[in-house]
C-alpha cells in the first residue's frame, strides 16, 4: 500500500514521530504560554526544566530504583517545587522592570542548570527504559506501532486538555484570567495575586518536567535535550501567537505532523521548515495565527 | 545615562579615548597578540549589539546569525576563490547586512520578547543552514581560511601586521558606532526607545528608523564576523550557534547597557575569563556565566560601566 508513492509504514511512522513531536511542542508551548500570560516571562529556562525532568526520573530510576509511574509525579513536583523557589527568591523582584530581563535571568538560570549537569553526566545521552506494562507495540494493519509511543500522545493529550479545561471552566481559571487582565482589581477584591502567580510558574515549570519524564524513554536523556528543542518551541509560540491556551496546542500538534510530513517528501528542510512557517505566518499575521494583534 | 548632560565624565571622554588608542597603540608588545585580537573582535560585536539594545531598546537574541555567516562568506571568499582578505572582509560585512534586512523586516513587526523570539528562531534557520550546506563544511566548518596579503601586499601571517589590521577594523567600526549614536539619527532611536507612541506622534516613521539601526548593527556585527575568521583562520558554528547570541547579550550587560565603552568592557572581561578558566574547570564555564548573567539582572543592571558612572556622578565631582 502506498500513500502520495511513499510506503504507508514509512508514512505513518513519520506521521506518528511527527504526533510525538508535536505533543511534546504542545505541552511545552502551553507551560510556556501559562507563565507568560501571568508573569509576563518568556521563561527561557523551560528547556533546562524540561531536561532536569527527564534526568530526576532517570537518577530515581538508576539511584534507588523508583519506577516511571511514581516518577512520572514525583519529577514534575520536585521540578515545580525549584520552580516556586525561582520565582519566590528571584523572578519576583523583575516584575516591575522591562519584561526582557525575565528572559535574560531566566536564560542565566538555563546556563546554569545545563553546565551542572553536562559537569555530572557528560554530553552523551543516558539510555531510559521504556516501562514494562508498555513494552511492545501494535499492529494497525497500515504500520506498526510501539505501544509507548501512542501512550505519550494520550497522555500529553490528556494533560493539555485537562490544564485548557481547569483554566477555562473553573473558578481558579477564572480568577487566573482575571488576575492576566487586571491584577489590581483582582488583588483588590481579596484574591492573593502574589500566591496565585508562584502557583502558576510552579505549575508551567511542572508541565515541562513531565514532559521530560515522558521523553526519557524516547529520547536519550542529556543535558542538550531541552536547549535545542525550546528554540523550535519559541517559533511554535509565535506562530501560535500565545492568544490563547487551546492556540498552543493546536499549534503544537499541527506543526510536529507538518515536521513528520516534510520528513517523508524531503529530509533535509524537516529540521527548518517549522521556521519557514514562522517566517510566513509573520507576513500574513504579525500576531500569529490565535494572537490579539497587539 | 549620560547623553545630554555634560558631565566631567563626557568632558573626560576626548582623553579616556585618547589615552584608550595609545593602549591600543602599544598593547600587542606586552600583551599575546592573539589574545587581544579576539578582544576586539567580540568588543566590536558586543559594541554593535548595544547599539540596537542600548540605544534602541531592540534585543535581538539572534545576533550570532550576522556575525557567524559573514564568517563563513568572508571564509569561502578569501579561501575558495581567493581575493584579498580586505575584499573578504567587506564582503562578510554586506552579507551580514543584507542579512540583517531580511531579519530586520521581519521580527521588527513585533516587538519586546516577541521580537526577541523572532529574531532567535530566525538565527536558527542560519544555523541549520550552516550546519547542513556543503559547503559551509558542516560540524567542521570552515578550516585552513588563509589570511593572505592586505592589499595584496602586506603579509598579515605576521601577527603583529594582524594586529594592526584588526585595530583599524575596530576603531573604524566603533567611530561608526560613536557618530550613529551622538547624531540626529541616534537621537530619534532613543527617542524610540524611550516612548515609542510619542516618537510616532512626533512623525517619525518610527520602523524605518528601527529597520535601519538593525541592518547597521548587523553589518558591524558581521564586520567583526568576517574579521575573526581571518585572525583564526576558521569559520565554525559556535558562531552560528544561539549560545553566541546569548553571549553577547552577556558581555553588553555586564560591561552596561547603553554605555559607549560597556560592551567593550564586558567583552574583554568574559574573554579574559574563558581563556583562562576554559582547560581548568571544563563545564563550569557555563556555570560561571550563567551566574553572572543572574547577578547582573538582580544586582548590577547598569553593568560595569554603568555603575562607574553613577558612582562618579554620585560622588559629585560634577
Amino acid at each position: 500500500m502506498e500513500i502520495f508513492g511513499v510506503p504507508s509504514a514509512l508514512f505513518g511512522s513519520q506521521l506518528l514521530i511527527g504526533l510525538i513531536n508535536g505533543s511534546f511542542y504542545a505541552i511545552l508551548s502551553l507551560g510556556l504560554a501559562i507563565i507568560f500570560g501571568l508573569l509576563n516571562i518568556i521563561n527561557f529556562a523551560h528547556g533546562a526544566q524540561y531536561m532536569m525532568g527527564a534526568f530526576v526520573a532517570w537518577i530515581a530510576l538508576t539511584k534507588f530504583g523508583v519506577n516511571y509511574w511514581v516518577a512520572l509525579l514525583l519529577s514534575p513536583i520536585l521540578i515545580g517545587a525549584l520552580g516556586v523557589v525561582l520565582e519566590r527568591t528571584m523572578l519576583r523582584k523583575l516584575y516591575k522592570l522591562d519584561h526582557l530581563y525575565g528572559l535574560l535571568l531566566t536564560f542565566g538560570l538555563a546556563l546554569i542548570f545545563e553546565g551542572i549537569f553536562r559537569d555530572q553526566y557528560g554530553i552523551s545521552g543516558q539510555a531510559y527504559e521504556v516501562p514494562d506494562a508498555l513494552k511492545g507495540g501494535v499492529n494497525l494493519g497500515f504500520m506498526f506501532m510501539p505501544i509507548y509511543r501512542g501512550w505519550v500522545v494520550v497522555a500529553a493529550l490528556a494533560v493539555c486538555f485537562g490544564t485548557w479545561f481547569m483554566i477555562e471552566k473553573t473558578k481558579l481559571g477564572a480568577y487566573l484570567r482575571a488576575g492576566t487582565e487586571n491584577p489590581q482589581i483582582v488583588q483588590a477584591l481579596g484574591i492573593n495575586v502574589p500566591l496565585l502567580i508562584t502557583f502558576t510558574y510552579g505549575y508551567g515549570v511542572a508541565l515541562a518536567a513531565f514532559a521530560g519524564v515522558l521523553a526519557a524513554p524516547i529520547y536519550q536523556v542529556s543535558p542538550q535535550m531541552g536547549a535545542n528543542l525550546i528554540i523550535v518551541v519559541f517559533a511554535v509560540v509565535v506562530i501560535g501567537g500565545m492568544g490563547s491556551i487551546m492556540g498552543s496546542i493546536v499549534t503544537g500538534l499541527g506543526l510536529g505532523l507538518i515536521e513528520g510530513l516534510t520528513r517523508v517528501f524531503y529530509p533535509e528542510a524537516s529540521a527548518v521548515v517549522v521556521f519557514f512557517i514562522m517566517v510566513i505566518v509573520l507576513l500574513v499575521r504579525p500576531a500569529g495565527l490565535f494572537g490579539k494583534a497587539a | 545615562m549620560s547623553y545630554n548632560d555634560k558631565s566631567l565624565f563626557d568632558r573626560a571622554t576626548p582623553v579616556l579615548f585618547g589615552a584608550l588608542f595609545i593602549i591600543g597603540l602599544v598593547a600587542p608588545f606586552a600583551v599575546y597578540p592573539t589574545f587581544l585580537m579576539k578582544i576586539l573582535c567580540f568588543g566590536l560585536f558586543a559594541c554593535a549589539f548595544n547599539l540596537l539594545l542600548g540605544f534602541a531598546g531592540l534585543l535581538s537574541f539572534g545576533h550570532a546569525a550576522f556575525l557567524g555567516s559573514a564568517g563563513y562568506v568572508c571564509g569561502m571568499l578569501v579561501r575558495d576563490l581567493g581575493v584579498t582578505p580586505e575584499v573578504g572582509i567587506i564582503g562578510g560585512t554586506l552579507a551580514a547586512g543584507v542579512l540583517g534586512w531580511v531579519f530586520g523586516v521581519l521580527a521588527i513587526r513585533r516587538s519586546g520578547i516577541y521580537f526577541a523570539m523572532i529574531t532567535l528562531a530566525l538565527s536558527q534557520m542560519v544555523f541549520f543552514f550552516a550546519l547542513q550546506w556543503k559547503a559551509t563544511g558542516g560540524e567542521d566548518g570552515l578550516q585552513g581560511v588563509p589570511r593572505g596579503h592586505l592589499f595584496g601586499l602586506i603579509d598579515l601571517s605576521n601577527n603583529l601586521a594582524m594586529y594592526y589590521l584588526v585595530f583599524a577594523v575596530f576603531c573604524a567600526g566603533f567611530f561608526i558606532i560613536y557618530r550613529a549614536i551622538h547624531s540626529p539619527f541616534g537621537q530619534i532611536l532613543k527617542a524610540i526607545r524611550e516612548n515609542e507612541p510619542r516618537a510616532i506622534s512626533l512623525g517619525y516613521d518610527v520602523s524605518k528608523y528601527k529597520l535601519l539601526a538593525f541592518v547597521l548593527s548587523a553589518a558591524l556585527a558581521g564586520l567583526a564576523g568576517a574579521t575573526k575568521t581571518l585572525v583564526f583562520q576558521l569559520a565554525s558554528l559556535t558562531d552560528v550557534h544561539w549560545h553566541m547570541s546569548g553571549e553577547v547579550v552577556l558581555m553588553t550587560l555586564l560591561g552596561g547597557l547603553g554605555t559607549i565603552l560597556g560592551p567593550l568592557v564586558g567583552a574583554s572581561v568574559i574573554v579574559s575569563l574563558q581563556s583562562e578558566l576554559a582547560d581548568k574547570v571544563g563545564s563550569w564555564v557555563t556555570v560561571i556565566m550563567g551566574v553572572i548573567f543572574v547577578l547582573c539582572v538582580l544586582l548590577f543592571r547598569r553593568g560595569i560601566v554603568g555603575e562607574l558612572q553613577a558612582l562618579i556622578r554620585r560622588s559629585g565631582i560634577n
